[in-house]
This record gives structure tokens, C-alpha cells and sequence, in this order.
């Protein structure tokens, strides 16, 4: 059976007076009911791209979108406006960043989810008010009767984005894309609301998406991750596989920069060097190269192509080092030692003795 | 909130107080024609300019004067009487005022029925055909002075003088109460004038405004609730994006009410705005300190009436 949402070689591009924007370059997952995947990439990395092309919000800002985003066997991408806008909020909902701005300032939180659920039922106002306090109150608020004739200025932070969720659930939609939903959150808070999503999809039985920059966002909640890198997957597996044994110098660098409280570190932090690079100019061969310890001459001529970790069961990843040069690499990370003291493992010398590793891989043409 | 109206008018009735200062002050200070001598007319003698000097008490002290003016508004309501037609000020005003308020509320009307919808449709096909014709055409009746559109018209479309004369009336002023079929007739131009140059303000504000609301973060939550776009734009859009133009607004209807002097002398309207022209033409200070009075007033109604429409329209904004 084929999955819920399966969003097969998807690209999406914005024609700017720059250039062509490239924010969706060729990604590729799906989930499944009762199942999280984590999207995680840094800002403008096209992981929201991504996700709002899904509910077809990209098409007003003039998006060109290729390939297939299968909705119960349904692509997406070439249904009608109408026929789309009739799933959105309806069967696949999303909850936002910051809900303070997410929220129409001017109109009460109760008159907002009545307006979500009487999008898509033809219900009476009395009865959307009540299943809106219901709901409400499904999400962890107190008082909820009182509170859905508050306005969302009246509402904490964490309030707020409880109740996106519950405008998100209005309609019992099977897919829920959550767009950092925790990152304008106090650390506090964003437990309570990860533990909600969590709760709640154990109730309800929905797919969940959570889209992040924060590698520990997902850890316990994602059944699987996507690390996504200049608008396309670098790597991709289960949460176990990507926090055991990664595979791309790109997740290394996720890992290695978050402080961790259960392992014993003399070493700082190890931030990522760089910038993303632009989604306009984007570097020739593999696009990490410019900010990767590890890059060979080669990586900056050949592009990789996402493919199977040797061993490993659904771990995908995008990388032309070598796979035992990877091991020992992380191995090397894992025990304190810098990237810099690691980059002998990656040279050049130990390419030629071992096997070549641009096979199946596209050369640049220039 | 009471307590803050409360506490606005009465900085308004401070304000107007002021206002009255100044205007005593820049009439006594600046020079002008002697108001006893332009009433009494060519070859009067000496005496009777002093009589009529007395008369209108401007042979008292510049300090008395004010005392017995101001004492005379603000404890009995009374604005003085005309040095020129020796009518009372309130008289003069509530003769003028209706065909200023005709005035204001047609151009006021029409010039939203414009200025909204194109402002809308301006702003959400932003950057194509017709929102660049919207705007260059706006830009073209912003940058046309009223005077001169005003004449230009006349040139056209004056039922006397007029090339192409369709509108009877169109130069001659008639109250409603006359004949309203002509009221209409002769302020259809006026209204047009006026409402041109602020469709087009109006216009622009809403688009720029509408632009900027359009890409805030709880117009992307409506479209993903699955709302119509149509939908999206009013209810969630428009809600939002009006509230500046509400604030211009009640300001311009509040200065237009004080007389839009231009319009008024240009077609020749007996308004407000006309009243005043005359009155300073012919150094009639209490007229010209009435009608400044009123337009003070206006201003300063208007803007309290912006601050509680304000606290209405944006539930975040609460006086306190």
C-alpha cells in the first residue's frame, strides 16, 4: 500500500529579478498515518518550501512546482485551486512559527476555529462555537469557554500555539505539518507542546511532519528524519540512525554544535562553518563543499546523489567519501577531536587507494 | 475609556483656546486694512470711522478685546457679529454650513466608492496591467493641483462656458432644500474635483497597506484553513489593512468641514471655505476667527473620533 503522503522527486523554483531561486531541489519522503518525520535544515534551506507547496501556498507567490505529491494516491501538484483549497485545513493542516502573527490579531480565538471548522462543514455557528471550546479544550486549555471570546493578544505564548493546534484540528485532518512549531517558544513550553502534538497523534492517529532547525526537537518525537541541505536531502533515515551513526559531514555538524547534558565534554561546541549557500548561484558539485572539513577537489566538480548506506536498512545519504572514511570520521567527532585534526582521514592520497566513490554519481558539466 | 475621551476633549477645548490666541494674535500683530474704515466706506469723516471704531470696540485695549472675545465664546456661545455685514458669526457659519457639508459627504463618498475597490484590486493583482494603470492614473490626478483641475473643468463641462456643456448647473450652487435635482446637478463637478485627487490618495494608501497585510503571517494561517481567497482578502485582509484609512479618513472629512477653500472659491460654492476667503479679503476678523474656530474644531473632534475608532477597530488598542 502506498503511503498517506508520498511527495516524490518534488522541485520548486521562484523566478526573482536575481535569478532563479532554487528552494526545492529534487526532495523526495513520505509518511505515513501515526507516523512523525522531522524535516531538519537551517533557515532558508527550503524545508518550508517544501511543506507549504504541500498545501499549495507557494502558488501565490508565483512558484513553479515539478514532480508529484501523492495525497491518498491524489497528486497535489495538479489539482485545481478549488480542489486543493477543499484538502487544506481540511485533511492536511499546518501550524506556524510564531503564532502570535499566525493569529488574525483583530477577531476572537473562539470566531477563528468556528471559521476553520465552517470552511469545510456546512455546521450551525452555536454548534462550531461548542466543538471550538471542545476543542480547545482538547488541547490543554483551561477554562476554554472563557478563553474562546479572548483575543489572541490575551493569550501566553504557549496558549497561542495550543491553540493553532487546535484550529489545525478542527476538521480531524489526517496529515498535520507543523513549521517549527516550538522555535518562538520557551524552552519550557516546547516540551509541553511537543508532548501535546505527540499525545494527541497517539489519540487521533494522525501523520505528523515537524519541520525544524533543531536536531533535538525531533529526537523524540520524529520516527524519522530528513536532514535537508540547500533545497534537497542530504541524508535521511531513522531518528536512531541519524543520531547513532550519521553519515553526512552536514549532520555531523548539526550534532556536534547542540550542547549535550549526557555526554561528558571538555571540548566547546563545534559550530558549522559559513553561511548556506544562495539558492540562486549554487556551488558547482556537491553544495556542501565550500563549508565542508572534509571536501576533496573532486566534491567540487561532482554532484552526489542520495543513496543507500552500505548495512543499514532505509539510511539514506548524500556524500563522496568513502563509507569507512565516514565511520571513522564520526567515530573521531564522537571523542572530542576537532574537524580540522580529522581532514587528514579524508585525503586525497587514501582516495586513490580506495575503491572510487563517484560511481553513479552526476559530473558537473561547467 | 470615558476617562480618556473626557480627558481628550477637554484638551481639545485647551487647544481651541489656543487656537483662538493665535488667530487674535496674528490678526492684531500682522497688518491689515482698518476694519472701521472699510465699513464706513469711501469719504467718511474722520468721526464716524471713530464711531463705528467704538462701536465694533476696537478702540479698547488689544488685552480687552481679547477678554470681551473670549469671554464671549466660551461663557455665552458668542462668536461676535461681522464688522463687514454686521451679521452675527453663528448666523454666517449656519447659512454656510450646509452647502459645505453637501460638499464634503458627496466628495467623501465618492471618492471611497472609488479609491477602495481600485486600491483592492490594485493590490492584490499587484504588478500586473491593471494595477500599473490604476496607480499611473493616480499618480496623474495626485499630481493635478485642484485649482486647476477645478478650471479645467469649468472649461469643459460649465453649463455657461463649458465646450462640452452636459451638465446643467453644473457652476451654480443650489441648497437641497431648493431644488434638489439641481443641488445634484451643480455639485456633481465639485464632487468629482475633489474626489479625484483623493481616490487616488486613497487608492494608493489601501494598496500600500494591503500589500504590506497581505503578507503577514495570519493571512498565510487563513489560506491554510482552506478559506476562499475571496474570503481571505476581505475578511482577513482588508479588516486589517483599512485601519490607516480610516485615520486619514475622519481627518480629511474633519479639514474638508472646515471649508475646502479651493473647491469652494473655484466653483463657487457659498461654503465655509468661502466665507473665510471673503472674510479675510475684507479684514472681517470675527468671521475669520469663526471659521477657524470651526475648522480647529473639526480637526480636533476628528481626531478624538480616530482614537475611539481606533480602540473599535483593533482589539489590542485599549484606552485605559
Amino acid at each position: 500500500m502506498s503511503p498517506l503522503l508520498d511527495v516524490k522527486d518534488l522541485r520548486v523554483t521562484f523566478e526573482t529579478e536575481d535569478g532563479v531561486v532554487h528552494a526545492v531541489d529534487g526532495i523526495s519522503y513520505s509518511v505515513d498515518t501515526g507516523r512523525t518525520l522531522g524535516i531538519v535544515g537551517e533557515s532558508g534551506s527550503g524545508k518550508s518550501v517544501s511543506s507549504l507547496t504541500t498545501l499549495g501556498l507557494t502558488r501565490t507567490e508565483g512558484a513553479k512546482v515539478s514532480g508529484e505529491i501523492l495525497f491518498d494516491g491524489n497528486d497535489l501538484v495538479a489539482m485545481s485551486d478549488d480542489e486543493l483549497r477543499s484538502i487544506r485545513g481540511n485533511q492536511i493542516a499546518m501550524i506556524f512559527q510564531d503564532p502570535l502573527s499566525s493569529l488574525h490579531p483583530f477577531y476572537k480565538v473562539g470566531w477563528q476555529l468556528v471559521e476553520a471548522i465552517r470552511a469545510h462543514r456546512s455546521v450551525s455557528g452555536k454548534a462550531a462555537h461548542s466543538r471550538a471550546v471542545e476543542l480547545l479544550d482538547l488541547v490543554g486549555i483551561p477554562d476554554a469557554n472563557r478563553r474562546a471570546n479572548q483575543y489572541p493578544h490575551e493569550f501566553s505564548g504557549g496558549m497561542r500555539q495550543r491553540a493553532m493546534i487546535a484550529m489545525a484540528l478542527a476538521n480531524e485532518p489526517k496529515v498535520l505539518i507543523a513549521d517549527e512549531p516550538t522555535t518562538a517558544l520557551d524552552v519550557t513550553v516546547q516540551a509541553q507542546i511537543l508532548a501535546l502534538l505527540d499525545d494527541l497523534q497517539q489519540r487521533l492517529g494522525m501523520a505528523i511532519i515537524i519541520i525544524t532547525h533543531d536536531l533535538g526537537v525531533v529526537a523524540e518525537t520524529a520516527d524519522e528524519i530528513a536532514v535537508i541541505y540547500a533545497g534537497r536531502i542530504v541524508e535521511h533515515g531513522s531518528t536512531a540512525q541519524i543520531f547513532k551513526s550519521p553519515q553526512h559531514p552536514y549532520t555531523w555538524g548539526l550534532l556536534t554544535s547542540i550542547p549535550r547534558l549526557d555526554i561528558q565534554r571538555d571540548e566547546e561546541l563545534v559550530p558549522i562553518a559559513g553561511r548556506p549557500p544562495s539558492l540562486i548561484h549554487r556551488p558547482a558539485g556537491c553544495f556542501f563543499n565550500p563549508r565542508c572539513p572534509y571536501a576533496r577537489d573532486e566534491m567540487r566538480r561532482i554532484d552526489p546523489r542520495l543513496e543507500p548506506v552500505a548495512g543499514e536498512s532505509d539510511h539514506q545519504v548524500a556524500c563522496l567519501l568513502e563509507p569507512e572514511v565516514r565511520t571513522r570520521i564520526w567515530k573521531g567527532l564522537q571523542e572530542g577531536q576537532s574537524p580540522a585534526s580529522l581532514r587528514t582521514l579524508a585525503s586525497p592520497l587514501r582516495t586513490q587507494a580506495s575503491a572510487p566513490a563517484a560511481q553513479g554519481a552526476n559530473e558537473v558539466s561547467e | 475609556m470615558t476617562t480618556y475621551i473626557l480627558r481628550r476633549v477637554l484638551w481639545g477645548i485647551v487647544l481651541l483656546f489656543l487656537v483662538c490666541l493665535l488667530t487674535f494674535i496674528l490678526f492684531n500683530v500682522l497688518p491689515s486694512a482698518d476694519p472701521a474704515q472699510l465699513r464706513a466706506g469711501r469719504n467718511a469723516s474722520p468721526a464716524i470711522i471713530a464711531h463705528i471704531r467704538h462701536e465694533l470696540g476696537l478702540d479698547k485695549s488689544v488685552l480687552e478685546q481679547f477678554w470681551v472675545y473670549i469671554t464671549n465664546i466660551f461663557l455665552h456661545f458668542n462668536f461676535g457679529y461681522s464688522f463687514y455685514s454686521g451679521q452675527s458669526v453663528i448666523s454666517l457659519i449656519g447659512d454656510r454650513l450646509p452647502a459645505t457639508l453637501s460638499l464634503t459627504v458627496g466628495a467623501v463618498i465618492l471618492w471611497l466608492l472609488l479609491g477602495i475597490p481600485i486600491g483592492i484590486i490594485s493590490a492584490v493583482r499587484r504588478r500586473t496591467f491593471v494595477d500599473r494603470t490604476a496607480m499611473g492614473s493616480a499618480l496623474f490626478f495626485v499630481s493635478m493641483p485642484i485649482y486647476w483641475l477645478g478650471l479645467i473643468v469649468l472649461f469643459l463641462f460649465a453649463s455657461d462656458i463649458g465646450k462640452f456643456p452636459i451638465l446643467p448647473g453644473a457652476n451654480s450652487y443650489v441648497g437641497i432644500t431648493t431644488d434638489a435635482g439641481k443641488w445634484f446637478t451643480s455639485l456633481l463637478l465639485p464632487w468629482f474635483v475633489l474626489a479625484a485627487t483623493q481616490a487616488a490618495i486613497y487608492s494608493r494608501l489601501l494598496r500600500g497597506s494591503l500589500i504590506e497585510t497581505m503578507s503577514e503571517d495570519y493571512i498565510r494561517t487563513a489560506r491554510a484553513k482552506g478559506l476562499p481567497e475571496r474570503r481571505v482578502v476581505w475578511k482577513h485582509g482588508v479588516r486589517a489593512a483599512v485601519t490607516p484609512v480610516i485615520t486619514v479618513l475622519a481627518l480629511d472629512i474633519g479639514a474638508l468641514l472646515g471649508g475646502a477653500v479651493l473647491t469652494e472659491t473655484v466653483f463657487d460654492i457659498p461654503g465655509i471655505g468661502r466665507l473665510n476667503y471673503d472674510a479675510i479679503i475684507h479684514s472681517d476678523f470675527p468671521v475669520v476667527q469663526g471659521t477657524v474656530l470651526l475648522a480647529a474644531m473639526f480637526i480636533i473632534v476628528a481626531n478624538i473620533v480616530v482614537d475611539i475608532a481606533y480602540a473599535y477597530l483593533d482589539p489590542r488598542v485599549r484606552y485605559s
